[in-house]
């Protein structure tokens, strides 16, 4: 393996990986499911908006809900069939709500519909590339789910230096990019191609953990001038973008910035096959590759996964004990959520489903923080997670702020070492969900203070205005003001005295014969 | 079908703070075996009592409080005050002491703060300087190395000279009893002896201490050892041992007559019991990396501080406490620097 400076960052953890078991055989395209479930809203952002009616047969890669507003990625149909609901079903979300789904009854035809590759994209300008990639409804497939498109569009001014593809796939059990890299290296060159055009990157670096070999292997062997395949150490969460990125260039992405502040861009490798077969084949996303894996999963593995696919469908082709599962996940043990519903589809962010665990997860009771400090040394922020936890504990929201809540990016080191089994990342997440909700009732108290504002300078400015139309008025009355005071008093007087006439005049004039 | 929800991370490592208790006892087995070899089962006693004290007054505070009984029982804390303080009494102690000792650290300087992870200070060393201002006889009685004294004591004799006060074989237990190095030391400097006199004293062997110099090697095996399985880590007691030993190469360079080596520092008192397992408690110590530091270096200072110009022989119980009441202001000024930010809070 060639030799490239790395750096490191704080904190992280050695886990125990527990990736072999899905890694035995080949990524294997999953059984057609009777139903698809397609929730509108795949990604971070507005839903999806849809614009199909119910009864309507679809063909595969069919747009079946357009994005709506920037923020958002359209949805289409991930095989032939009819549209036999559109409704509110469970979803995969932390919350276990329901949310509007469209719902497909398969035909078994696995028809496309009409495909359109691009010959060569490189004809193609950047903004007509982000264009199809929006079409195409790419989302990050690293889990987090924002829209590819707009990581596309760096703006006017700051200069991509650096395009860095994330294979590093840090969280235990899961699997899918592993796989994907042995298996499709071709692919993500391809599509590292398509991105890097679109952003005229200068050189692309593929960072991937030195756990996976093979993936290494693969992509060394295919990656073309410009790539640079890099291996690191393993460490959990080098597969978080901010830490990435500072392992693979030495420069930490401001705390409150982006990535392209310092001239990088970081995508996932499962989303520059998503691009490549975009432009390249087509193909609108509508499939992911899955690890299916846990202690109830006789069959731990890679699945090709038609997205919409319900979980329990994918967990029983894999041989899975439904009843042996303690708690099903869905991405990594690290940082995944559990899911209240097996009925649940997969979406375009189910980068893994892992039913019940192989060992230890938080054993209770749970103890008083004894400041032993170990939150502190593994955590990859340095923040200082024992001092948060006792300022969320007295909810004391400002404190939460000057320690900096909003740095922690939930990657639950400080929990998995703390003795007192303390849930430190659920006391973080409410605290933040505690800023927001006051934050949005300070926003709404400030919207009313601000209509109220605007109502009294309106009444004002009418006020005003009334007051300027008469004193114009006035003004028509009284002659021009240009004329020095002396004449203008003299004229006035000359004026009051035929007012007087005409008055009297008038007055005269008015008198009713009668009198 | 339907699922229980949980919150992530979903793996936990497993250790709790029992295991980090009990690890720091095991850490604690090589120095407490030397020292029963050199001082006889005078220590043995010290730690039954002081532990069979320590879990009855926890218990009994836990009910008081109306607390949960098991999880606070048995996650070790109390038994590691326990110890910590029995190896800091002299090795043959009327019964009484290392329980009125440990029942002290526990009531006061534990549970009336709010109990486990509460205390600003250490309870062991509150336990140990209330005895030793108030027993101060008691707490200066200690025994000779066993190779000085006139007759070692057997297991049955130590047992009874502590629990019914009677001297043994007739022989008056002050006549049994000899200063420690550090006090030899102190008293001989303040008389005007000059070091290398002193040094010749049966009292020292190689390094420092007869004996003590071998357990405190036990203190400093633990001690790695800890460091080791990351139960704690290496800030303090680098920090603590490093700025006491700099001051006393400083001095004895200076002035070597009448400053003891940095060795005999080193190897005596407190220096390594305190550096790896009394400074080091995670409750009452800094918890930010530079903090640790500073508190360590405070600590090391202090201790010397105390050795050589105040009235005390040792100075580590002292240093530990008043350190222990600047760590609230140490933590607060010592945050690490957030990734991706140039500011400090
Ligand atoms: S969850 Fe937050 S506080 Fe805890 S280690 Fe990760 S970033 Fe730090
Ligand atoms: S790891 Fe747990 S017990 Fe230790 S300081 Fe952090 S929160 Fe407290």
């Amino acid at each position: 393996m060639k030799k490239r400076r790395l750096w490191s960052f704080p904190g992280g953890l050695k886990l125990p990986d527990h990736k072999s078991p899905s890694t035995q055989t080949p990524i294997a395209p999953a059984a057609l499911p009777k139903q698809l479930v397609l929730p509108l809203q795949q990604h971070i952002g507005e839903p999806a908006e849809p614009v199909v009616n119910l009864g309507e047969r679809v063909l595969k890669g069919q747009v079946i809900a357009t994005a709506q507003g920037y923020l958002s990625a359209p949805v289409h149909a991930s095989s032939s069939g009819q549209v036999v609901a559109i409704d509110n079903l469970p979803i995969p979300h932390p919350s276990g709500l329901s949310a509007p789904c469209i719902v497909i009854e398969t035909d078994g035809e696995d028809a496309w519909g009409e495909r359109q590759p691009v010959e060569n994209y490189r004809q193609l300008n950047p903004s007509q590339l982000r264009n199809l990639i929006r079409q195409a409804g790419i989302v990050g497939l690293g889990g987090a789910g924002f829209p590819t498109f707009i990581k596309l569009n760096p703006g006017p001014e700051p200069r991509v230096e650096t395009l860095i593809l994330n294979g590093a796939e840090c969280e235990p059990y899961i699997t899918c990019d592993d796989l994907l890299m042995r298996e499709r290296a071709e692919e993500i060159i391809q599509g590292i191609g398509v991105i890097g055009h679109a952003l005229h990157a200068r050189h692309c670096l593929i960072g991937i953990e030195d756990n996976k070999p093979d993936a290494y292997r693969a992509l060394a062997a295919t990656a073309t001038e410009g790539i640079e395949v890099v291996p690191l150490p393993t460490r959990y969460p080098t597969g978080g973008e901010k830490q990435l990125i500072k392992v693979l260039t030495g420069q930490e992405v401001p705390s409150n910035g982006l990535p392209i502040d310092i001239g990088v861009v970081c995508h996932n490798v499962g989303t520059a096959v998503a691009v490549h077969r975009a432009i390249n084949l087509g193909e609108p996303l509508i499939s992911r590759i899955v690890t299916v894996t846990g202690s109830a999963v006789a069959r731990p593995r890679n699945l090709e996964v038609l997205l919409g696919t319900p979980i329990r469908h994918l967990l029983t082709q894999c041989d899975t004990e439904i009843d042996c599962i303690d708690r099903l996940i869905m991405g990594g043990p690290m940082m995944g959520f559990t899911l209240h519903h097996d009925a649940a589809p997969v979406i375009k962010t189910t980068n893994c489903l892992l039913a019940g665990l192989q060992e230890g997860s938080r054993q209770p009771p749970v103890m008083p923080c004894i400041r032993c400090g170990a939150c502190g040394e593994v955590c990859p922020v340095q923040l200082l997670p024992q001092q948060l936890y006792w300022h969320a504990r007295a909810k004391e929201l400002d404190k939460l702020q000057d320690y900096h809540l909003f740095d922690c990016i939930e990657c639950g080191c400080c929990d998995y070492v703390c003795p007192s089994h303390i849930p430190l990342v659920h006391y973080y997440r409410y605290a933040k969900s505690e800023i927001w909700a006051q934050e949005q009732e300070r926003e709404k108290a400030d919207l009313a203070r601000q209509r109220y504002e605007f109502r009294r300078q309106r009444r004002e400015r009418e006020q005003q205005e009334r007051a300027a139309r008469q004193q114009a008025k006035k003004a028509a009355v009284a002659p021009s003001a240009s004329k020095t005071d002396k004449q203008a008093a003299i004229q006035a007087a000359v004026e009051r005295a035929r007012a007087k006439r005409t008055a009297q005049k008038k007055t005269i004039d008015e008198t009713p014969p009668s009198q | 079908m339907p699922f229980q929800f949980f919150s992530s991370p979903h793996l936990h490592q497993g250790k709790g703070i029992s295991q980090l208790m009990f690890q720091v006892i095991y850490a604690l087995v090589p120095a407490i075996a030397l020292y029963v070899g050199y001082f006889g089962y005078g220590v043995l006693i010290n730690i039954a009592l002081a532990v069979i004290a320590a879990l009855a007054t926890e218990a009994l505070m836990l009910i008081t409080r109306q607390q949960p009984l098991t999880p606070f029982l048995t996650d070790g804390s109390a038994v590691v005050t326990a110890v910590l303080l029995a190896l800091c009494l002299p090795p043959l102690n009327s019964w009484w002491v290392p329980v009125v000792g440990t029942a002290f650290a526990l009531i006061f300087a534990k549970h009336l703060y709010g109990g486990l992870g509460y205390n600003p200070f250490n309870p062991a060393m509150v336990g140990y300087v209330l005895l030793l201002i108030s027993f101060p006889k008691e707490m200066t009685t200690w025994l000779p190395v066993q190779e000085l004294a006139a007759q070692p004591l057997s297991l049955k004799e130590s047992l009874t000279w502590v629990f019914t006060g009677t001297s043994v074989q007739g022989i008056a237990i002050d006549a049994l009893s000899g200063a420690t190095p550090l006090d030899y030391t102190k008293t001989q400097l303040g008389l005007g002896q000059p070091m290398a006199e002193i040094r010749t004293h049966p009292l020292f062997g190689t390094l420092g201490g007869k004996g003590w110099e071998w357990i405190n090697m036990g203190f400093l095996l633990g001690g790695l050892w800890l460091l080791y399985k990351r139960v704690i880590s290496w800030h303090i007691p680098f920090a603590m041992v490093g700025s006491l030993l700099t001051l006393a190469l400083l001095f004895q360079w200076l002035d070597p007559t009448t400053h003891p080596s940095a060795l005999l520092h080193f190897v005596s008192g407190g220096t390594l019991l305190g550096a790896f397992f009394i400074a080091t408690d995670p409750v009452t110590a800094a918890a930010t990396p530079r903090g640790r530091l500073l508190y360590g270096v405070g600590i090391g200072c202090l201790t010397y501080i105390i050795r050589t110009w105040g009235g005390y022989p040792d100075g580590v119980a002292f240093a530990v406490l008043l350190m222990n009441m600047a760590v609230p202001l140490i933590d607060y000024y010592t945050p690490p620097r957030v990734f991706g930010q140039n500011r400090r809070p």
